[in-house]
């Protein structure tokens, strides 16, 4: 049975059996394709890692030069992560940032930034990023309207929350 | 509690009750975490794997209730690993891995730990109808939990870092299965379909990724995880898309009585004659036939049983739980039989 042809295409493996009760038994057999177009399955729409890697992949034939990228931590290079469409450890996302964001952005409908939960270990730290964006426009509108007071103002909060 | 003991019901998913039953079947939220520190399993040494194991079993026994059952995977034999995955309680990919993994799962099957999945730790919140808002004050008092003694990797900018950058930021999936045989029968399936994807979702069968719809039953999830909080994903399901659908759904059934009663009908029969006269019968075909009298069951149109009876027709007749309540491990054509005996004695015992 599982090496079947598809009886529609005649070309690719009949992977999907149907059997028909009503009017009368038929069995039929379909390569997932065919079966799709007939509206007898539907495929999964989730692009597979491989359809967002062969996206990154066109991409990157622009800019070249990372593959031999190596992550200190895990020894996963760049490359690995191509051809397995997984990363190798938490740290990768910090080496590799720079060439895994156009991936991510394509993955995720141009999104960047978390803006969901935060675990609370790690609450003050995002609320320190989030300040320092606060702070750093307020900066920009301050020295923009001349108010320079104010502008040394928040550049000292921003001098803090860098150091610390 | 053991896997055995879960062979005497349903499980949580399969109550057949909850908002919306009559096409929402089940409502399911699942969350990707790793732990902070640890290469994640693509990269992981044999012993790296046992010590996030052992780590995270421990962890998640500590958060979980006090009738959880913890069930090692890398122990457990093929039938009992199908027999979750059937169950919905641990994914495919779980059951057919290799190496140091286990499922923790609540007693009323409402939750479940999936330690060392494609992530570390997916907690996965499942309940019967259309519960999202249920499901992910569970879910996240999990996450808060387990995270109190295993810090999970996150990066100010990024979130929750995963595997595969497809889950990143919020790691949430959430998926909600429905119950369509109206829109396929009035043709409609595949425009709801379209426009499900438009909104990006992904649409799927039973058992998730790759899977068909087998008994018009469509798994309907979100594909981003990033940018959005885990509000805003779990809203678009909650006040758009699946009333949407729900009402589609039930002005094509409405349709179908008023217009083709006497097809409508002699579809719901003639499915039930098969069922209860056959000598050997698939879990697909079974599966298939099933769905008209699910329909009928709500329409007021075949009261022979009602949706309990029809959700323990449905889940003891898949190959695993077959097998599980036989005691033996059969081969398919002992299945096909043994399927159609089981049948005939539950519709007969009915009737």
């Amino acid at each position: 049975m599982s090496s079947l042809q598809c009886e529609r295409c005649h070309q690719a493996k009949a992977t999907v059996h149907i059997t028909d009760t009503v009017p009368e038994k038929t069995e039929r057999h379909l390569c997932e394709n065919c079966a799709e177009s007939e509206g007898v399955i539907v495929k999964h729409q989730h692009p597979t890692t491989n359809e967002v890697l062969q996206q990154f992949l066109k991409h990157k034939a622009a800019s070249t030069g990372h593959d031999d990228l190596v992550c200190p931590k895990c020894s996963l290079s760049f490359n690995d992560f191509q051809l397995k469409g997984q990363l190798g450890c938490p740290h990768d996302y910090t080496v590799f940032r720079e060439y895994l964001l156009p991936l991510i952005e394509r993955a995720h409908e141009g999104q960047v930034r978390h803006i969901g939960k935060v675990p609370k270990t790690a609450e003050a730290t995002v609320h320190r990023q989030t300040d320092l964006v606060r702070l750093r426009r307020e900066l920009r509108d301050a020295v923009a309207g001349e108010d320079y007071e104010q502008a040394a103002n928040v550049r000292d909060k921003i001098r803090t929350l860098e150091d610390a | 509690m053991n896997l055995d003991d879960l062979t005497r019901g349903t499980g949580e998913w399969l109550r057949g009750e909850g908002p919306l039953s009559d096409v929402v079947v089940s409502s399911r939220i699942r969350l990707a975490r790793n732990l902070a520190e640890r290469p994640f399993l693509t990269t992981a040494s044999e012993s790296d794997r046992t010590e996030i194991y052992r780590s995270l079993a421990s962890d998640v026994t500590a958060a979980g209730d006090d009738d959880a059952m913890f069930v090692d995977l890398d122990e457990a034999d093929t039938v009992d690993r199908d027999f979750l995955v059937e169950r919905n309680l641990i994914s495919r990919q779980h059951a057919s891995g290799n190496g140091s993994r286990g499922v923790s799962i609540s007693s009323r099957e409402t939750r479940s730990l999936m330690i060392n999945e494609e992530d570390h730790l997916r907690i996965q919140g499942l309940r019967s109808g259309f519960q999202l808002d249920a499901i992910w004050e569970e879910v996240n008092r999990a996450d808060d939990a387990i995270a109190e003694s295993s810090p999970f990797a996150f990066d100010s900018q990024l979130g929750y870092l995963t595997a595969c950058p497809t889950n990143v930021g919020t790691g949430i999936r959430v998926s909600v299965m429905l119950h369509l045989p109206g829109l396929r029968l009035t043709k409609e399936i595949e425009r709801v379909a379209r426009a499900a994807r438009d909104l990006h979702l992904a649409v799927r069968g039973l058992q998730g990724e790759g899977t068909e719809a087998v008994g018009d039953l469509y798994q309907l999830s979100n594909q981003t995880t990033l940018g959005k909080t885990e509000a805003e994903i779990i809203g678009a399901f909650s006040t758009s898309i699946i009333p949407r659908i729900v009402d589609y759904e039930r002005a094509a059934r409405e349709t179908l009585s008023k217009k083709q009663p006497v097809r409508l009908d002699d579809k719901i029969w003639r499915a039930y004659g098969l069922l209860s006269n056959a000598r050997r019968i698939s879990s697909g075909e079974t599966h298939t036939l099933l769905s008209p009298l699910r329909m009928g069951i709500f329409m007021g149109r075949f009261s022979k049983f009602d949706v309990k009876r029809w959700n323990e027709l449905f889940l003891f007749t898949q190959p695993a739980h077959l097998q599980k309540v036989h005691g033996v491990s059969m081969g398919e054509r002992e299945r096909a039989i043994a399927r159609a005996d089981y049948l005939r004695d539950r519709l007969e015992a009915i009737d």
